[in-house]
């Protein structure tokens, strides 16, 4: 039983007059007849952007994790510390709860999100019909989590603007919380680009 | 193309236009993979080629290390950092693995020191009180060598002398270690020029050996002809000329140090090489005293007892002395016992001046001399220096009446001729006077003794007899002259009394004269004021 949808009925809404247009035939490309937008029933190269962006995520992840995201001076010495480090600090200073905040947020949450997104671009791409609705579901909490590995580095941003106190202390950015500000927009970004309708299309063509 | 107001049918809705070209499949987006791709490989890159070489110091212990934290620092610069620390086998040491950055690669040669910075606080100096909140570091100095090694043994103490300083190290040798400790100072003219680097006792156990650092410009002043002293705490003289305090300064008292100067008599003195060994004197006096180039051994064998005699003892001629008793024993000899003194002498005090020649002509005219002025009845004797401790010393002189005598120079050391001691001379003077004093005719001396006495009683009589005689006829007549005389003086008396006449003429007399002299000097006043008065006379007052 095919599922009626607006793509298998030939018909494209535009994004931005949202008129509803019978989209070209062969599934070539349209301009919107009363406002000009570029028109696609999907998002365009959505598998590919997600893809690239993906990667380069992954490419940035190890350097935010290796590089110093603070480095804190005064005059008992200067002391970087990279995200495991402040997290292992906080666990061996007792306060665990802090540790496994931290923890979950900058480091388990990036990382869950490169697995998830890409789990479901490949699902997408070898067009598998398993778990459709969870999956639609694992990627709304992935728009919804994602923004607020930015924390980390809000945090680091107030610190070094709060504390500067010329020798007797002082915080500034390490590199590390450049990459990592880096993994978490374009993870950002790649959830956006990913169209979950491609989730779904998987399930009409069989029967189509 | 009216607006729907109700569904439409899908074939009722408006056409999209076509497209004029379709996009490339390729899509932009590719291009921020790649940007962080490069990203990446440009950090493993720099990582792995800014990966310096990796290597270990030895410490004894770890106080104060971290591993991943304690830096290695150069000039207070970072160059390297403790990457891991661990104990050898034996537990004997601690090996401490650290890295090098890559730009100091060069910096690990053979002769490069490493030590742990920690507070440190000698008499002069606080050192490394940063160390006492940042926690320690690992000091370095890079040394000359070009020889590259990857292992190294850590200092115990941070060296005093770092390799870059220019200067010059010596080396003093001494008999015993002074009060003085590692960075103690140098002073030429009690001016700062240099540290105490280090000190050892020799291998051998005889001495001590004290390694110093004079810095650059200073070490040009220590030439050959220099010479080292102790220079702590304070050298107290009296003399005929008062109390003499003789310090190098406040601190050396406390700190102790080393003070050195250069004798302006050795001419043509070379700056000292590097390493230079020069002999570390007790104090300033011993010092600058005259260098003794020769030291030749004597042995001086005496018979007395040489109870008194300590090593040390001078060898003293005519008030110089000239050299020391080094050791005594006792020596059986042709049916004899004989005390040894050995000596060292040193000949050039007792002819400074002579004339230049080859040293083998020289000794040749030494010995030469030396016979000679034993002929001449040079002699060894020992003499008493204190009376009240005792102490003897050698005595060279000459002895004229003394039995021949040879310097034995076959011998070695020579032996030199002696001549029985002073003081077991006078034993015989003494002897010899209670003999003298034994041998004298007491008895007629005694008998002489009263025949005079009773002349001079008889004498004695005749005298009182004579005295008597002056007393009955001179004393009245002395009485009479007396009386006499006290009327005179009476008389006088009388004339020179306060109100007498001839006192009080002559003080009327003497009141007449000054009241003149006052109108006369009325007169020439008024003169000097109105010369023209001589001529015309004195104006009549006016009304």
């Amino acid at each position: 039983m095919s599922v009626p949808t607006a793509a298998r009925m030939g018909l494209v809404a535009c994004h931005v007059c949202e008129l509803v247009t019978r989209a070209p035939a062969g599934g070539a490309e349209g301009h919107c007849p009363r406002c000009g937008a570029h028109l696609h029933s999907r998002k365009p190269n959505a598998v590919a952007r997600t893809w690239a962006l993906l990667i380069a995520a992954a490419v940035l992840y190890l350097p935010a994790n290796i590089e110093p995201v603070m480095i804190t001076s005064s005059f008992l010495g200067t002391q970087s510390d990279t995200i495991l480090s402040g997290v292992a600090y906080l666990y061996h200073s007792g306060s665990w709860p802090l540790a496994a905040l931290v923890f979950t947020a900058s480091i388990l949450v990036p990382l869950l999100k490169l697995l998830a997104l890409s789990y479901l671009a490949a699902s997408v791409q070898r067009r598998s019909r398993a778990n459709l609705l969870q999956r639609t579901r694992l990627y709304r909490v992935l728009e919804v989590v994602g923004r607020w590995s930015m924390l980390d580095v809000f945090v680091v941003m107030v610190l070094a603007a709060l504390v500067n106190m010329g020798a007797l202390a002082n915080i500034q950015a390490g590199s590390g919380a450049m990459f990592f500000g880096g993994v978490v927009v374009l993870t950002m970004l790649a959830s956006m680009s990913f169209d979950p309708r491609h989730i779904w299309d998987a399930t009409g063509e069989e029967n189509g | 193309m009216a607006e729907p107001t109700s569904h439409p049918e899908p074939a009722d809705l408006p056409q999209a236009q076509v497209a004029g070209k379709s996009r490339s499949k390729f899509s932009l987006v590719w291009i921020v993979p790649l940007i962080a791709v490069a990203i990446g490989g440009w950090l493993a890159w720099k990582a792995i080629s800014e990966k310096g070489p990796e290597f270990i110091i030895r410490f004894k212990t770890a106080e104060g290390l971290e591993a991943g934290k304690t830096k290695i620092r150069y000039k207070a610069v970072d160059v390297g950092i403790v990457e891991s620390i661990a104990l050898t086998p034996d537990r004997s040491t601690v090996l401490v693995h650290a890295r090098m950055e890559k730009y100091a690669e060069n910096y690990l040669v053979k002769d490069s020191r490493f030590w742990v910075v920690r507070a440190r606080i000698t008499g002069a100096t606080v050192q490394g009180l940063g160390t006492l909140l940042s926690g320690a570091y690992i000091g370095m100095d890079v040394g000359k060598s070009t020889a590259k090694t990857s292992e190294f043994v850590g200092l115990e103490d941070q060296p005093i002398v770092t390799a870059d300083v220019p200067g010059r190290h010596f080396t003093l040798k001494s008999p015993t270690l002074g009060s003085f400790s590692l960075g103690s100072p140098i002073y030429f003219r009690k001016f700062a020029v240099g540290e105490v680097e280090s000190y050892a006792l020799d291998k051998d156990g005889e001495g001590v050996t004290v390694k110093i650092f004079v810095h650059a410009p200073h070490d040009q002043y220590v030439t050959n002809a220099t010479r080292f002293w102790e220079a702590s705490g304070i050298d107290v003289k009296l003399s005929a000329s008062g109390v003499d305090f003789e310090t190098e300064s406040l601190a050396s008292i406390v700190i102790g140090g080393i003070a050195f100067q250069t004798l302006s008599t050795d001419a043509a003195a070379e700056p000292a090489a590097e390493n230079a060994e020069f002999r570390l004197f007790p104090n300033r006096a011993t010092a600058l005293a005259h260098r003794d180039l020769v030291t030749v051994r004597w042995v001086l064998p005496f018979k007395e007892s040489l109870r008194g005699l300590s090593i040390g003892a001078p060898i003293d001629f005519r008030g110089i002395v000239v050299g020391e008793v080094t050791d005594i024993q006792p020596e059986y000899r042709d049916q004899d016992l004989y005390m040894l003194a050995y000596a060292n002498v040193y000949p050039d005090r007792m002819a400074r001046r002579e004339v230049s020649g080859t040293a083998k002509n020289l000794m040749k005219e030494r010995v030469q001399a030396m016979n000679q002025l034993v002929k001449n009845g040079l002699r060894a004797q020992l003499r008493t220096g204190n009376l009240l401790t005792g102490q003897l010393y050698v005595a060279l002189d000459f002895f004229k009446d003394a039995k021949p005598a040879q310097v034995a120079w076959n011998e070695k050391p020579p032996r030199f001729p002696t001549i029985e001691g002073a003081f077991t001379g006078i034993e015989e003077n003494i002897s010899q006077i209670t003999k003298k004093i034994a041998a004298m005719p007491l008895e007629e001396i005694g008998k002489d003794t009263k025949k005079a006495i009773e002349t001079f009683n008889t004498t004695l009589k005749t005298v009182d007899t004579a005295i008597k005689n002056v007393d009955a006829k001179v004393t009245p007549e002395l009485h009479d002259a007396l009386v006499d005389l006290r009327g005179s003086l009476a008389k006088l008396d009388m004339l020179l009394a306060q109100d007498a006449p001839l006192q009080e003429d002559l003080r009327n007399a003497l009141r007449e004269v000054s009241r003149a002299a006052a109108s006369a000097r009325v007169l020439f006043d008024y003169l000097e004021q109105h010369p023209d008065s001589v001529i015309r006379g004195k104006p009549e007052d006016k009304p």
